[in-house]
């Protein structure tokens, strides 16, 4: 094949078809911890493992919530975490049929001689961490390339070394039995239309696809994490159904049909934004041979952090509110999303930053 | 959008939807002046304007054959040749339903530097020549790419002029308003396994959707005519099941989904191999979201040119013959072939000639 051979092979293909499960999504829950604290701020909460881990032990354990969950996207402190009973919190997901993964690239740095362009790191040693986290249970991987829509931008170094370093990581994943999630992201910063976003997006997820081949990863074992194609964060909005469209179609346009499934990523939108639109997407009547669904963080966790506000007494009410959202989502992957989702405090709320970092 | 959308995208994305119409084929008939001289020597009848016009006559009004073709390659020459009672052939194809299309490459020349590997040539005043092909009727071109698989073949180099040149015709037929089809041939020729040809397709079929996406080339509105993924001629054949599973995945891990058929070149198989392989391909139980469907030259007409060896008296039996040959393929793009169309040795017959050069 044009693919490497890899012992895992058979096991990476179940995998990622299993993440593509209709009715199932993914929760990225893997805020670095500098980021997190940016989350916890906004809440008052104070930065200390203590509240991080109480976090993330309230989503994994709101009754219901799992079960609309095919994978948890955990930072590296999280993996060999445990719930306050002692049980290691990727025990307590596989057992509930979620697959952990782990976030594995090192943020972005710029690339000298652009406007403000960046590429990731993270290549060093990987496949050595790789190997760590699979013993530590994660079974599938996920790293962040960040292009912009400018004047020049993205220029052609951008896309190339984004497309080639998500590449380079894919087939290491691979290596080491991790099933890599593809994230070429186009932020959403800018007043151009969505016919710009759309061309871009089309440029960027072509580029990536020619570099996997190069790679000779085998797209079988993959997930895609796109942005949706949307009009710019300074430009008017549009109806979900246009997004749906857009977005579609440049999808099947550029990425092939080996891929099991497209994991989309929320961007700034807010949670009831990301819900409609993959539901317009899922009922979009035209040829879509990989399965549409989420990898949320932002749009998943917003009202729960909300309602929360790092206290106690008001988990229950959060993991309502978790519930909420995950049910809504499940919905939204199968087209059968009503929209009445009872919505928390913050759930129609932009989550849009300017320019924002991880 | 990424694609040029110029004034012929509505009836470009038409009239490819409609060539990959499932039950329909093409019928490659655009065999240059030279090329067929050989066939007719092979039947013992002179190489001259009247006979050629014979032979497509005699196909073009084949009773019944029509519902089994969506489409007819030709020549220049026959682009502008007549019936015996004076009709156009493309205003008989045009009225049965059968669009024509034009052959507009103009042979391959050597890559200086490389172990006899070639580019395509037929760049110059293409858009003036297809302005020229539309006014008379054709709908569709084609361009055939050649690669070869060796010890160090393809080379990058011929992997990357070839599919640019493809990309490079592809719009020039598109702001003219002819569907082009895409095809990057690789030879048979060698003792390679399929394995290998695996290999060799998908990193080519890569390179051309590369190539197309930076051209700015409208998928909807293209079509692909690659090989089938087997063994090379001198290696051990293998099923049609095989060639089935092997074509396929090599398909989905590059061919876009917004392509809406794909529509084999024959090669050097025999009628029937071709035939069966074809068949299986559409059997097979797997995701395709493209028509997988024929564009046959020697598998089509090998057995018609025996029976027809240019006699007037056989035509009628000439015809009979092409007609079992339609109906065969029509059947096996919907996975209903069942095999031994007709008892003619001919269409066992391998048409396999080393180092074919058109």
């Amino acid at each position: 094949m044009s693919c490497f051979t890899t012992k895992f092979a058979d096991e990476l293909i179940a995998n990622a078809a299993y993440i593509g499960t209709p009715g199932k999504g993914i929760l990225a829950a893997d805020e670095s911890t500098g980021t997190i604290g940016k989350r916890l701020a906004s809440i008052n909460v104070e930065n200390v493992e203590s509240n991080r881990r109480a976090l993330r032990e309230l989503l994994f354990t709101t009754p219901g919530a799992l079960p609309c969950l095919s994978g948890v996207i955990l930072f590296e402190e999280t993996l060999y975490q445990k719930s306050s009973n002692g049980t290691p919190f990727v025990e307590m997901l596989k057992s509930a049929g979620v697959l952990p993964g782990i976030k594995v690239d090192k943020g972005t740095v710029e690339l000298a001689g652009t406007n403000g362009e960046t590429t990731t790191q993270g290549l060093d040693g990987l496949g050595e961490r790789c190997k760590k986290y699979y013993e530590a249970g994660a079974r599938f991987a996920k790293w962040r390339a960040v292009l912009k829509i400018g004047q020049n931008e993205p220029s052609e170094l951008a896309i190339h070394e984004n497309a080639y370093g998500l590449a380079r990581y894919a087939v290491i994943c691979q290596e080491n039995g991790l099933v890599p999630i593809v994230e070429p992201e186009i932020l959403v910063d800018g007043s151009h239309d969505i016919h710009k976003c759309a061309a871009v997006t089309e440029r960027v997820l072509a580029a990536c696809y020619k570099a996997l081949s190069d790679h000779h990863v085998l797209l079988e074992g993959t997930l895609l994490k796109p942005n949706m194609v949307t009009p710019g964060s300074e430009s008017a909005k549009v109806a979900p159904e246009v997004i749906a469209e857009h977005t579609v179609r440049a999808l099947q346009r550029t990425v092939p049909a080996a891929v099991p499934a497209i994991v989309f990523l929320s961007g700034g939108q807010s949670e009831e934004e990301a819900t409609r639109n993959l539901n317009a997407m899922n009922q979009l009547k035209t040829k879509k041979p990989w399965f549409l669904s989420f990898s949320f963080g932002r749009a998943l966790q917003q009202s729960t952090l909300k309602t929360w506000g790092g206290k106690e007494e008001n988990v229950k009410k959060a993991q309502e509110a978790f519930l909420v959202r995950c049910k809504a989502n499940s919905e939204a992957t199968l087209g059968a999303y009503k929209g009445d989702a009872k919505l928390g405090e913050g759930a129609a709320e932009s989550l849009h930053v300017k320019d924002y970092k991880y | 959008m990424s694609a040029f959308v110029g004034k012929y995208a509505d009836e470009l994305i038409k009239t490819a939807k409609y060539i990959a119409t499932p039950g329909k084929g093409i019928l490659a008939a655009d065999e240059s002046t030279g090329t067929i001289g050989k066939r007719f020597a092979s039947i013992n009848v002179e190489n001259i304007e009247s006979n050629r016009q014979a032979l497509r006559e005699l196909l073009f009004t084949s009773p019944g054959t029509f519902p089994c073709l969506s489409g007819v390659i030709l020549f220049e020459e026959t682009l502008y040749q007549k019936t015996s009672d004076g009709k156009p052939f493309v205003d008989l194809l045009m009225e049965s339903g059968v669009i024509p299309g034009i052959k507009v490459d103009k042979g391959v020349v050597d890559l200086a530097g490389t172990n006899g590997e070639t580019t395509t040539q037929g760049l110059d005043s293409l858009g003036t020549r297809c302005q020229e092909y539309y006014k008379a009727g054709a709908r569709f071109a084609k361009w055939r790419a050649v690669l070869k698989i060796g010890a160090t073949e393809p080379s990058e180099l011929s992997i990357q002029d070839n599919a640019k040149g493809l990309a490079r015709y592809a719009i020039i037929c598109q702001e003219n308003g002819l569907v082009p089809i895409v095809e990057p041939e690789i030879l048979t020729d060698g003792s390679h396994d399929i394995k290998q040809c695996a290999a060799v397709t998908e990193t080519v079929l890569a390179a051309v959707y590369k190539a197309l996406n930076e051209h700015h080339v409208l998928l909807e509105g293209t079509l692909l005519k690659p090989n089938m993924v087997t063994p090379g001629s001198d290696s051990p054949k293998v099923t049609p099941e095989v060639i089935a599973d092997y074509t396929v995945t090599a398909l989905r891990r590059t061919v876009p989904p917004a392509v809406p058929g794909i529509v084999f070149l024959s090669g050097g198989q025999s009628e029937e191999e071709a035939t069966l392989n074809l068949n299986a391909m559409n059997k097979l139980d797997v995701l395709k979201p493209w028509t997988l469907t024929f564009s046959f030259g020697r598998a089509l007409q090998q057995s018609t040119l025996k029976a027809w060896a240019g006699k007037t008296e056989n035509v009628a039996k000439a015809q009979a013959t092409f007609l079992t040959r339609c109906k065969a393929n029509s059947d096996a793009t919907l996975g209903k072939y069942t095999g031994g169309a007709s008892g003619d040795s001919a269409a066992s017959e391998s048409l396999y000639v080393k180092g074919y050069k058109y």
